[in-house]
């Protein structure tokens, strides 16, 4: 995934004469990183497109949606909330913390990139900071340029937005069996996502434990279960995660996946 | 879509100095488990027609993603397994 110029040196933030490849290479290097990305990001909006269909929002809904937001996650508490009716304020918290990782994703970015990433435009890429483009920009050796960042952006963009729009509108086409099975397609990503650091980890095993249990406290006991999807989403994920903290708060603060 | 901005690019842009706070750099590191897990669990359940439909494509998932399969194949054989449940179940009906 690296130009022949940054491997003449590898450490972390040295900068020599040969390692400042043009602008146009650094580019290409980020398209080409971003190709997985975005087979990958294909896939997962197109979920999110028929999630979206089966709710009743029209294709360009979620076509904008997605172009808007370039978040699985995010999204799809999104459109749970306002299909339930949830209040502006509801929604705006809950992507709030959902999105919330992100804030130290950006921290961390923010120490490894490179002088041309003046303030207005770490203000205008900072809108990529998606899981794996974080993850690929995190790794780079050498400091992230804007070219790179912007090359790394653009297919995974493409990618989620082409895919929410042919599930959008093949929501609307495929019979209902289908389109209600592949419902489960977004939270089999999910599980994708939990399970394996869940395998590795008790302290996360335990700390989601807590945050199913939390959950399905809020949606069948009586009283809670009036409290409306975003909210729950919300007390569930930030109750559990904030007694993980508390209790369990050495982590290896890896990167994490979406 | 302004707050998921936001959250994003504010702090990218504002902040070059580490989190050193352990408890607050913990909590970041669990929210997206505890988030995905909150979203998930019950709803999924609820998400098909039937909720033994649902449950057996989500414990296929959940059996390939515990031996470590990619996002991709997981989400497909939950599809897939709960398709073949529900033929399954009209069969035996």
């Amino acid at each position: 995934m690296m130009s022949e110029e940054s491997q003449v040196n590898p450490v972390r933030g040295q900068e020599s004469a040969f390692d400042r490849p043009g602008r146009r290479s650094e580019w290409r290097d980020g398209l080409r990183c971003g190709f997985p990305i975005a087979c990958g990001y294909f896939f997962v909006s197109f979920t999110f497109g028929i999630l979206g269909a089966s709710l009743g929002f029209r294709w360009w809904e979620t076509v904008l949606i997605s172009m808007t937001n370039l978040t699985s996650a995010g999204q799809v508490a999104g459109v749970r909330t306002i299909a339930a009716g949830g209040s502006v304020f509801e929604l705006a918290l809950s992507q709030f913390i959902i999105n919330l990782r992100y804030s130290l994703m950006g921290i961390s970015l923010a120490q490894n990139v490179s002088d041309d990433m003046s303030a207005p435009r770490r203000m205008f890429l900072g809108f990529g900071i998606t899981d794996e483009i974080y993850a690929v920009a995190a790794s780079r050796r050498t400091p992230v340029t804007t070219a790179f960042f912007l090359g790394l952006m653009t297919l995974p963009y493409l990618g989620w937005t082409l895919g929410t729009l042919a599930g959008a509108v093949l929501g609307d086409v495929l019979p209902k069996t289908v389109t209600d099975v592949m419902t489960l397609a977004i939270y089999g990503m999910f599980i994708a996502i939990v399970v394996p650091e869940a395998k590795n980890s008790r302290k996360v095993l335990a700390v989601v434990g807590i945050a199913a249990v939390i959950s399905c406290l809020m949606y069948y006991t009586p009283v809670l279960k009036d409290i409306s999807v975003g909210f729950a989403i919300i007390v569930s994920a930030v109750a559990a995660a904030a007694l993980g903290a508390w209790l369990f708060p050495d982590v290896d603060g890896g990167a994490c996946r979406e | 879509m302004l707050v998921t901005y936001f959250v994003r690019a504010v702090p990218f842009t504002l902040f070059r100095r580490k989190v050193t706070n352990r408890y607050a750099k913990a909590f970041l590191y669990y929210v997206p488990y505890t988030v995905l897990t909150a979203m998930t669990v019950p709803a999924a359940f609820y998400a098909t027609g039937s909720v033994a439909v649902a449950a057996f494509g989500l414990f296929v998932a959940g059996v390939l993603a515990y031996r470590g399969r990619g996002l991709v194949v997981v989400s497909l054989a939950a599809c897939a397994a709960a398709f073949a449940a529900t033929f399954v179940l009209q069969w035996l009906s």
